[in-house]
């Protein structure tokens, strides 16, 4: 076969521009894949990241209140609420909160190792709930210790109430406290009152999953605080398993037989875990979905491009086909030289390909804070597109392979 | 001549019937990608009020320091309570406004219907005719409403037609967070994209309108809270809403006119007296680090435009390039492929040009039948982007007669551009080659 490349260089000299346009569709698809795929499996990372809760059995009610209330009576109405939640038939537990991981946006708070620290060392993601906030969410405790009922207060919104104790995440505990030693120890979120860290929790996913929080991924923390805002709150409540369906048709029947003076809207006001994750990562599946199908456009309509102008060439060369069977070439040998001469193309416009591909990835980190594409995505693109020409080639080659010696004696 | 071309053309495009359809194919796709994202991109970044957004500027005042700044230096993108109220009072601007982000519940009035929550801003009355909002019915209120704090209300149509049915509702009583409010105005269609006046709360796109504007003061005095982005660089020294307004947490935003460059540099100006006083004062202890953006580049600074709508964008401009790297390929062949018919005309006295005319005709009517290929794909895919964006944006493709005729328009230009080379090639050819070897 290698004997054929110098035959092969010299006949591709004679049609240039249709070699250099193929290499150039190869050179330009590669590099579209590369990002397009990398783009992908960003995406995909993102949006299957575990929040370490009980997704399959968790419903959020977003509640807001007619009335104007007081902290202390929209708490005596939560209790309410939550007793009444509690004791529903398919519930097994049930907590009011200011947020839910995966919201989109919430509570952030910078937290320091000490009182004066300028440079924060972490910034957690906020929640507030009572001793059953980890049982409704089901997140799973590590280390130390869950909160005690007298360790739970009111918190009424924009309240300054700081809370003596904390869970964190165990991302959180490591960030802070990189000997791991983070239970006991006091913390700061933007104040001069130490919190202690009582507990720490396995996975917790953040309320925001935007661009600045994957800084801070996985860095929660819980208060054990009951939220009783004025304006508002969500309650999270854990259906027994396949009980979600009833709980879903019953919870929101309970709460406004409790007081009719609140307002769950019809229309995104009751969530569960697969809604809440349609609504987070919307963009990513969009994207994902859009790249995947630029990818498969790409790839078809190259190959396409490379069956035309091989055919083109093949029936250009039937006369010389024909002499070279003549002359003793097996069909093999035919069949050999329009693969080489694809492959040949093909590598030329890899070479192109992996240049551009890391091109335009640096400037899309420049400009849209993209990460660096990896090096795997690069070969698996570069295989990709030497298959599909080797693919591509195949049925014209073999059309060329048939073409009887006989053809050499004709005239066209 | 042109119909006989035309005649040619179809002719030879009807003998290789793969090749022409896989040519329609790649430019109706290529077209199509880039057309489809063309109308998101051109959706979120247009001016939303483009018949004054040179006139309508955004200060920001560095209220935190060096501490606080973004890593490009940037003070905050909206403004503390304190420093909000002085700007208002000093009113040195044409029109202006502070404003921040409402969510309270409105009951109404019929026995037996539910309460409902919904969104809104609390606004200066300058805000209306500042922003040119258009009413349906009645109109602002002015500036004595904003100091004596009247119990005034503009609603959208949305929600008049929810709750007077549609009627001139002017003077009537709406209960919002249990005490009444007139109706003073009911505004007319009003939703723009991206929400201007305030893209730090809305992220900048949002499918649904806002349904209700107070006057900023009474709504501050009755202690309704702000439902929008609070940053703060420490916790307020006091608790709850009448604390938030005592700290120097951000969350109102500001927006004033200024309608020429003289006005815009005494306000820039006046902004950065207000800072060195501020810093006399012993309260901002930084050198001063204010902006003053007009409204387009305020927009372009919060990056209102999604960078997956550039990116999409992008990427479907290159899955044009590759579709017409591939036509210029595929034309290259077809037309080298006839170069004995080539060799004839030219041999019988066809000038260069005539071939040019020939060939260019046979891109032209490929890249018509790849542009109608196009539009079609194009309404498709406009129909089928709320699978793919956030529905916000979504919405706001559209597919009107300009961009109709942008597709086509691309398609044609782009299939005749890529035709050129293979015709040349084709003019090139030397007739006494071709009649020889036949």
């Amino acid at each position: 076969m290698m004997l054929q490349i110098k035959p092969i260089l010299s006949a591709l000299r004679r049609h240039k521009a249709g070699a250099l346009l193929i290499g150039l569709q190869i050179a330009l698809t590669l590099a579209i894949v590369c990002n397009a795929l990398f783009i992908i499996q960003q995406r995909v990372a993102h949006l299957s990241a575990p929040s370490g809760i009980d997704e399959a059995n968790l419903l959020v009610i977003q509640n807001d209140w007619a009335n104007k209330w007081t902290t202390q009576e929209t708490d005596v109405q939560v209790r309410t609420d939550l007793v009444a939640l509690r004791q529903l038939p398919g519930v097994h537990d049930a907590v009011a909160s200011n947020a839910y991981p995966m919201r989109g946006s919430g509570w952030d708070q910078f937290i320091t190792l000490t009182p004066d620290q300028t440079t924060p060392t972490g910034d957690a993601s906020v929640y507030l709930g009572d001793e059953h906030f980890l049982d409704t969410l089901g997140v799973r405790l590590v280390a130390g210790r869950n909160f005690r009922p007298d360790e739970v207060h009111p918190i009424g919104n924009r309240e300054n109430v700081m809370s003596p104790v904390t869970i964190v995440t165990k991302t959180l505990a490591d960030k802070l406290f990189p000997d791991g030693e983070a239970l006991g120890k006091s913390i700061y979120a933007m104040t001069s009152t130490p919190t202690v860290i009582v507990g720490i929790v396995d996975v917790l996913q953040t309320q925001s999953l935007a661009n600045w929080q994957m800084k801070h991924a996985y860095e929660s923390l819980i208060w054990p605080l009951r939220a009783a805002s004025g304006t508002g709150i969500y309650y999270i409540l854990r259906a027994k398993p396949g009980q979600l369906a009833a709980v879903r048709k019953e919870a929101v029947k309970t709460l406004y037989a409790q007081n009719r003076m609140r307002i769950i809207n019809n229309d995104g006001g009751v969530l569960d875990y697969t809604q809440i994750r349609q609504r987070a990562y919307d963009s990513d599946y969009g994207m994902a979905i859009l790249m995947g199908i630029v990818c498969a456009v790409l790839l078809a309509i190259t190959a396409a491009g490379i069956v035309g102008l091989t055919s083109f060439w093949v029936s250009q060369r039937r006369k010389q086909i024909g002499v070279r069977r003549a002359l003793g070439a097996t069909r093999g040998d035919i069949l050999g030289y329009f693969m080489t001469e694809n492959l040949l193309i093909s590598l030329g416009g890899v070479l192109l390909g992996v240049v551009l591909a890391i091109a335009m990835n640096l400037w899309l980190v420049t400009r849209f804070e993209m990460h660096r594409l990896s090096m795997f995505y690069v070969l698996a693109g570069v295989l990709l597109l030497l298959l599909l020409g080797q693919g591509a080639v195949l049925a014209p080659a073999i059309r060329a392979s048939k073409v009887s010696p006989v053809e050499a004696t004709r005239s066209v | 001549m042109f119909s006989y071309y035309l005649d040619l053309a179809v002719r030879s495009l009807k003998r290789s019937p793969g090749l022409t359809a896989l040519m329609v194919l790649a430019i109706g796709f290529g077209v199509a990608a880039s057309m489809t994202t063309w109308s998101v991109f051109r959706a979120v970044s247009g001016d939303p009020i483009p018949w004054k957004s040179s006139k309508l500027f955004v200060p920001q005042i560095d209220v935190w320091g060096p501490q606080g700044r973004s890593s490009d230096g940037e003070p905050p993108n909206a403004m503390a309570y304190p420093d909000a109220m002085v700007l208002m009072r000093d009113h040195r601007a044409k029109l202006q406004s502070a404003m921040y982000q409402i969510s309270p519940s409105v009951v109404p009035a019929q026995a037996g219907r539910h309460p409902l929550n919904v969104s809104g801003h609390a606004v200066y009355s300058e805000f209306f005719p500042m922003l040119d909002v258009p009413f349906l019915y009645g109109s602002g209120w002015n500036a004595s409403d904003d100091t004596q704090r009247t119990a005034v209300v503009v609603i959208s149509s949305k929600l008049n037609q929810k709750l007077f049915a549609g009627a001139n509702s002017v003077g009537k009583t709406l209960n919002i967070e249990s005490k009444d409010y007139r109706v003073v105005g009911v505004l007319d269609n009003w939703n723009p994209q991206p929400r201007y006046y305030d893209v730090v709360n809305s992220g900048g796109f949002s499918a649904t309108g806002e349904d209700v504007f107070l006057p900023f003061e009474r709504a501050i005095e009755v202690g309704m809270s702000n439902d929008g982005n609070t940053n703060c660089n420490a916790v307020p020294a006091e608790s709850g809403f009448v604390g938030l307004q005592h700290s120097n947490c951000v969350w109102i935003a500001y927006m004033a006119q200024l309608d020429d460059a003289a006005a815009v540099t005494a306000y820039r100006n006046y902004l950065d007296g207000y800072a060195h006083a501020q810093q006399q004062a012993g309260r901002f202890g930084w050198a001063v680090n204010n902006r003053l953006r007009d409204l387009p580049a305020f927009l372009d600074n919060q990056h209102v435009v999604p960078s997956d709508t550039k990116v999409s964008l992008l990427v479907a401009i290159g899955l044009l390039l590759v579709c017409l790297v591939n036509t210029v390929g595929l034309l290259l062949a077809k037309f080298l492929r006839r170069s004995g018919e080539i060799g004839v005309r030219r041999a019988l006295g066809a000038p260069r040009s005539a071939i040019y005319a020939q060939f260019l005709t046979e891109a032209g009517i490929i890249g018509a039948a790849g542009g109608v290929l196009g539009l079609l794909l194009t309404g498709v895919g406009v129909a089928c982007v709320g699978w793919v964006l956030p529905k916000s944006i979504a919405t706001l493709a559209r597919l009107d007669l300009p961009l109709l005729a942008l597709t086509l328009l691309v398609a044609v230009v782009a299939t005749l551009l890529a035709g050129l080379y293979p015709t040349s090639r084709a003019a090139r050819v030397q007739p006494a080659w071709q009649l020889k070897s036949n």
